[in-house]
């Protein structure tokens, strides 16, 4: 296996799928010459040209409205958002018209394309720049929202994306894009809709995704010195959610985190604690706790950026507390 | 510091109220939390209450002797200067004090229990009703240390919990006296489905969790201590009971009333039957005496009872369950109650694990346990949990009787004396000994075809008692 960072995972990702599928094609703002504002499409101007990679205006309800536009027709568009805190732009796009037509034409005309960029703080980006929008996208019906959190998900889950007959939010974290990880060199595709557990564990399960999820990882291998065996899960998708993989988990465990970089109310972690206590009634412990980004819009400064972010340490309180400890 | 209330826990499935039996602590003692604070007489023993926080115990609002209901302000822990006005304003007048001094008006306000600290449980859980049905049966009386009773004892059901409590004076009372609302325990959803399912009554596990809730952790230690490795409760020798004078109307102690409740409980839902057989005992007469003789042993034919049983029970799980409505709960262990007689009622002290017991070793701990029954000093997981009831009669002469299962098992055995009787044996005449036994059985969980063969173990095991001690 190669070991690949995510942003070179994901440039692999569209790489392959490019040159396999001439309907694939890529547009956003600096996507081309200047090679992606995060470099993720770096190299793909040069290979297939600017009829495939196309620049665009910095006007987000337009690119969304070409993509949606040209995959109505049955291309299949990756349209790159710089950051998703400008996709607010692009909503009506999205949500009116991407998530709808399938439903509305009685599945005459779908809508396979990606959008993709990242979602979630970056470093000292402040309020408009540092949203984690996923709670969002996750509401709407007829969206597929997928977040990887390693490089092998991000190119598996990609490609699986730009396959899918139905528009896909594809959130990435810029915090990611260097993260190394193995990559398999053969051919390989990662489902949407299938949860992982990424660290087994019997005493907790630790539900987590895309950025959260390393948050997770970091906070098991504490948890560990001190002999608690937390069991990290990571949805990988949010929308279609495999929930069975998470109840399996916390019927073994008997305790349930939840840890998410958006804001607690109405987030995405309420759905899974919902779900969960649900479903897992009789074998829980202690309530669900939900560890989430403050209640407040992001603090510039970089103190207060952490604290307004969930760290290692809060998830590992957060799991004292179901534990009893 | 935080002012703690002190509240009268709920000690026992089935308790309403307590009476305090002693303060172990005075006004202006220090307290830590989990010392121990007063010993309360509840309906099935007397237990201690641990206090919930720290402090200086600056209020005594039930002396000793007093009478309260479950949920009920019974005093203040706060630190040695906080103001407690406010904590006391909310408690009004003390539940019952013991003995009211005859001319004493009636307080403007009712008997009026104090918002406890727990939020006021609203409803009744919403799924399963906690298993308190699953408690043990009726057990010692309260009647101790208040000789005269100085009310009947429904005389002051608490109230709901008010909200924010107004300051004291005369208030509208409400018109129907409302269930107690300490009824409610607290614990996880898993350690309701564990109680459940090893049918541990969950009201007498001690909750570690936060406002006392039971989790996991609980229920495990809980069934792992062994009942006999506890400390008991010290409490006081009963007094003796009351003579009873032809014609007076005698109050229901809370025992008695436990035993209406529950045993009506069972007759009227559970469907009985009946299945009797006769023993022949010489096997065991002759093992029995040879034990008193040779090794200076004694061992009671219940004690040969219990164990037969027990064996049984492990070839026949279904007569060692449970009714649930929608399932049929069978438990893992082997828990057999043995029915005591003490003054005004009854309880039944339990023997865990009494098929992996030795004869002598049920022997030891049910003379321990009957003994301390009698005492009224068994903790409550001494005398809950069972998942089989032995009911003996035999002593008083009592060839057989039909016995009421104790809820929530499916099955009770009641025991006949054993008696030299003429038995003809290939058409000659002579003297052995029987024993006869009958089985009350839950056809809800048990058919006669099994309550027959289940017996037909039991007659087996005591006709080669050996087989008892292999």
């Amino acid at each position: 296996m190669a070991v690949l960072t995510m942003r070179d995972a994901l440039n692999q990702a569209m790489k392959e799928e490019m040159a396999r599928d001439p309907s694939v094609f890529i547009l956003g703002e600096e996507v081309g010459a200047y090679q992606g504002a995060y470099k993720v499409t770096q190299g793909l101007l040069a290979q297939f040209g600017e009829w495939r990679v196309r620049d665009t205006p910095i006007a987000e309800e337009v690119i969304a409205g070409v993509a949606v536009g040209a995959a109505f027709i049955g291309l299949r568009p990756i349209a790159e958002m710089m950051t998703f805190n400008f996709s607010l732009l692009a909503l009506d796009m999205i949500i009116n018209h991407a998530a709808k037509y399938r439903y509305m034409s009685g599945g005459q005309v779908r809508c396979p394309m990606v959008m993709r960029g990242p979602s979630g703080a970056a470093a000292q980006v402040a309020a408009q720049h540092s949203q984690a929008f996923e709670s969002i996208y996750a509401h709407v019906p007829g969206l597929v929202v997928a977040m990887p959190a390693t490089p092998k998900d991000a190119k598996g889950m990609l490609k699986s994306a730009i396959r899918d007959d139905n528009p896909v939010i594809f959130l990435e974290n810029e915090v990611l894009y260097n993260l190394k990880g193995e990559v398999p060199e053969a051919e390989y595709h990662i489902p949407l809709g299938l949860a992982e557990v990424k660290r087994p564990g019997r005493d907790v399960t630790i539900v987590a995704w895309s950025r959260s999820c390393i948050t997770a990882l970091a906070a098991a291998t504490k948890l560990a010195e001190e002999g608690i065996e937390a069991e990290v899960v990571d949805p990988r998708t949010l929308r279609p959610l495999d929930e069975d993989v998470i109840f399996d988990s916390v019927r073994r465990t008997n305790r349930c985190v939840v840890a998410e970089e958006g804001w607690r109310m109405a987030g995405f972690g309420a759905e899974i604690s919902d779900r969960v206590q649900r479903a897992c009634f009789d074998e829980l412990d202690a309530p669900v706790v939900r560890v989430t980004a403050e209640d407040v819009p992001m603090p510039y400064a970089k103190t207060l950026e952490k604290a307004y972010l969930p760290q290692p340490e809060k998830i590992v309180d957060a799991v004292r507390q179901v534990m009893y400890r | 510091m935080a002012i703690t209330k002190v509240v009268l826990a709920k000690l026992s499935p089935t308790m309403d109220e307590g009476t305090i039996v002693k303060w172990t602590k005075n006004e202006g003692d220090p307290v830590k939390q989990g010392d121990v604070l007063a010993e309360i007489e509840t309906d099935k023993a007397n237990m201690e209450m641990e206090a919930l926080g720290s402090g200086v115990l600056r209020k005594i609002l039930v002396p000793a002797g007093g009478k309260a209901p479950v949920g009920s302000l019974i005093g203040v822990i706060a630190d040695a200067n906080e103001d407690i006005s406010k904590a006391l304003a909310a408690a009004s007048t003390p539940a019952r004090p013991a003995a009211p001094p005859a001319a004493a008006p009636q307080p403007a306000a009712p008997p009026q229990a104090a918002p406890a600290p727990q939020p006021a449980a609203p409803a009744p859980p919403p799924a399963a009703p906690p298993p308190q049905v699953a408690a043990a049966p009726p057990s010692p009386p309260p009647s101790a240390s208040a000789p005269p009773q100085p009310a009947p004892a429904q005389a002051a059901p608490p109230r709901p919990a008010p909200g924010p409590a107004p300051a004291p004076g005369p208030r509208p009372v409400p018109a129907a006296p409302v269930a107690a609302e300490g009824g409610r325990v607290k614990a996880s959803p898993l350690a309701r489905s564990m109680a459940a399912q090893r049918n541990i009554p969950l009201g007498e596990v001690a909750g570690s969790g936060p406002g006392g809730r039971i989790i996991k952790r609980d229920i495990e230690a809980w069934a792992g201590a062994p009942a006999s490795g506890r400390a008991p409760a010290q409490a006081p020798a009963p007094p003796p009971g009351p003579a009873i004078t032809p014609g007076e109307e005698i109050p229901v102690s809370n025992m008695r009333r436990a035993i209406a409740k529950r045993l009506a409980e069972s007759m009227f839902t559970a469907p009985h039957f009946y299945v009797t057989v006769e023993i022949d005992m010489d096997a065991a007469v002759a093992l029995r005496e040879q034990l008193q003789r040779g090794e200076d042993v004694k061992v009671t034919y219940n004690d040969l009872v219990l164990k037969a049983c027990a064996k049984a029970l492990t070839r026949f799980p279904m007569v060692n369950a449970s009714w649930m409505g929608d399932k049929i709960a069978t438990h893992g262990e082997v828990h057999v109650g043995v029915a005591v007689t003490i003054p005004d009622g009854l309880i039944t002290p339990v023997v865990r694990n009494a098929d992996r017991k030795s004869v002598l070793d049920i022997s030891r701990e049910v003379k321990d346990l009957a003994g301390r029954a009698r005492e009224r000093k068994l903790r409550p997981e001494e005398f809950m949990g069972s998942t089989f009831t032995v009911s003996n009669l035999g002593m008083y002469g009592v060839t057989e009787f039909t016995a009421i299962i104790n809820p929530p098992e499916s099955a009770i055995l009641a025991v006949g004396s054993v008696q030299e009787v003429p038995v003809a044996i290939d058409g000659n005449l002579r003297a052995g000994h029987r024993m006869r036994v009958t089985l009350s059985a839950d056809h809800r969980v048990v058919d006669g075809a099994m309550a027959a063969q289940f017996l037909g173990e039991v007659r087996r095991l005591l006709e080669n008692p050996v087989s008892l001690f292999v």
